[in-house]
């Protein structure tokens, strides 16, 4: 088994003839926290979505751990990769309770012990039993993303993508989510790619990153290197230096 | 003296439960005063706005000890006094532009609408200060979005171009929910920029509402902070970092920084005692 758990090289989307993502090259490690930022338009969304399976048309190679995978993927990629959204409103069925938003992915795969699965999947984010019998809307915002993130843990998976998890919430809901989902790649080992506009979560959360701007990755850096002032890149520094301006009160 | 709210309480009531949503809040904005006000969904800072204006729904039960608008009571207006209000001498700026645009009207129309409804003058002058205003809020090429629809124009140019229709009447007062949150980070300053030079530059009053903290008090000049209905505190923007409410303190502290990384996040403990009604 090599120790790169994802391996994308030249990855392109394109959208009719507009070509949105430029040969995109990157690696991520096993249990690594790999983040992307860029601007809306930057096509990094795009790169998650094609990583997730759910753009078809894309050309160039992605592996995950070590094995390629094409447009459409089997069953058994998504019990290693499951993805969590960044709207917690649009992303969960409005008129299932949480019990069947979370059962289902247990049912589509057979899986036994659906009661023990579901439970433990819910305590892992630190939701009360109780919620298996409410409504999306019976909910918080962030009790809806912990919902969303059960979901995905309810496959086992390896790989979490998150396409901005938190920009949907208040700040204090986004550091208990933030929180979380630190612990959880911790104890379960868990590789995470993190899409965001918002570079301190990012940097927050993982350890390395991507900046995308017009569909190329322009740059690629440590974490350390970022807080070091080390970007190179002129639009990672403009993103760095707009991140300091705003996050500091005057 | 441009707002003067003193003690509004906004109620709810259904299936037979009554809910107070704002209680006992006052504030003061002076003309050319910035103020901000800053709270977490659901702590009742729109609504604030918004009852300002006079935009609720029939059923929301809105009392207030004062609440004047430019030596205006609001309160007592006719629906026909507050509609020449809304758009004329008080300006909204919403959440998200994709929203508030009308989608089958192009960006010229709907800014000359705008300038026919509070000015006297026909089509072509309309037409003529609608690319005027596309000007003043800095769009590159504003004869192609003059004729453009909202679907052509990017977030931050469609919020420009609400800015634009609600600067046509030349307002004193802007107010401004959440005019960023729909938009990039990069975006977000700009428009902001724009917001504050705009009304530097035409002497008028701002009530920025936001849940981002340290974003408002750059381009504030007071901030209040709002939690579950109540003002928590007002300060001085420059005071922030000397903030003494618990809460605004825990609200500063649960972002995540570049320069100071941390491995976990300060969970913000609510205290039950915030909740406690403090006008009386």
């Amino acid at each position: 088994m090599s120790d790169k758990m994802i391996d994308v090289r030249d990855l392109r989307v394109s959208f009719g003839a507009k070509e949105v993502v430029k040969g995109v090259s990157l690696a991520v490690q096993r249990g690594e926290s790999f983040g992307v930022v860029g601007e809306s338009g930057s096509g990094k969304s795009t790169v998650l979505r094609a990583l997730a399976g759910l753009n078809h048309h894309w050309s160039g190679e992605i592996d995950f751990d070590g094995v390629p995978v094409g447009a459409k993927r089997p069953r058994a990629f998504f019990r290693k990769v499951q993805m969590v959204f960044q709207d917690p409103f649009g992303s969960l069925h409005p008129r299932q309770t949480i019990d069947r938003i979370l059962s289902e992915f247990l049912a589509v795969h057979g899986m036994d012990d659906m009661d023990g699965r579901l439970n433990r999947a819910l305590e892992a984010v630190a939701l009360p039993q109780s919620v298996r019998f409410r409504f999306p809307h019976q909910l918080s915002g962030g009790q809806r993303q912990r919902v969303a993130i059960a979901r995905a843990l309810i496959a086992e998976p390896k790989v979490l993508l998150l396409d901005e998890p938190t920009s949907a919430l208040d700040v204090s809901v986004q550091a208990e989510v933030l929180n979380l989902l630190a612990h959880l790649r911790e104890s379960r080992g868990l590789t995470y790619v993190m899409v965001s506009h918002n570079l301190s979560v990012v940097a927050h959360l993982c350890s390395r990153l991507g900046v995308m701007q017009h569909g190329e990755l322009v740059e690629q850096l440590s974490v350390e290197d970022l807080r070091a002032r080390r970007a190179t890149h002129p639009h990672t520094r403009e993103l760095v230096e707009l991140s300091r301006s705003l996050e500091t009160p005057v | 003296m441009l707002v003067d709210i003193e003690n509004l309480r906004i109620a709810f009531e259904s299936n037979g439960k009554r809910f107070e949503a704002v209680r006992g809040v006052s504030f003061k904005l002076e003309a050319r005063q910035k103020l901000g006000i800053v709270g977490e969904s659901g702590s009742g800072k729109s609504i604030t706005a918004r009852a300002l204006m006079r935009l609720l729904p029939p059923q929301a039960q809105v009392t207030a000890d004062r609440m004047r608008f430019d030596g205006i009571d609001i309160q007592s207006q006719s629906e026909r006094e507050m509609r020449k209000l809304r758009g004329g001498r008080a300006g909204f700026i919403l959440q998200d532009p994709k929203y508030s645009l009308n989608p089958v009207k192009t960006i010229g129309n709907q800014i000359a609408e705008a300038w026919r409804t509070h000015n006297k003058g026909g089509k072509k002058e309309a037409r003529e200060a609608a690319l005027d205003l596309l000007e003043q809020v800095m769009i590159r090429d504003p004869k192609r979005v003059l004729d453009a629809y909202p679907h052509e124009i990017s977030g931050g140019m469609g919020q420009r171009a609400m800015i634009a229709m609600m600067l046509a009447p030349n307002p004193t007062l802007l107010i401004a929910d959440e005019p960023t949150s729909a938009l990039d980070a990069s975006v977000e300053a700009e428009i902001l920029r724009l917001i504050d030079e705009l009304v530097d530059t035409r002497n008028m009053g701002l009530l920025l509402i936001s849940h981002d903290l340290p974003l408002v008090s750059h381009f504030c000049d007071k901030v209040s902070v709002m939690y579950m209905g109540q003002v928590m505190e007002e300060l001085a923007a420059g005071e922030l970092a000397q903030a003494k409410h618990p809460y605004t303190q825990g609200l500063l502290n649960c972002l995540p920084s570049l320069d100071h990384p941390r491995t976990d996040l300060p969970v913000l403990t609510r205290d039950p005692s915030w909740l406690e009604e403090k006008a009386q």
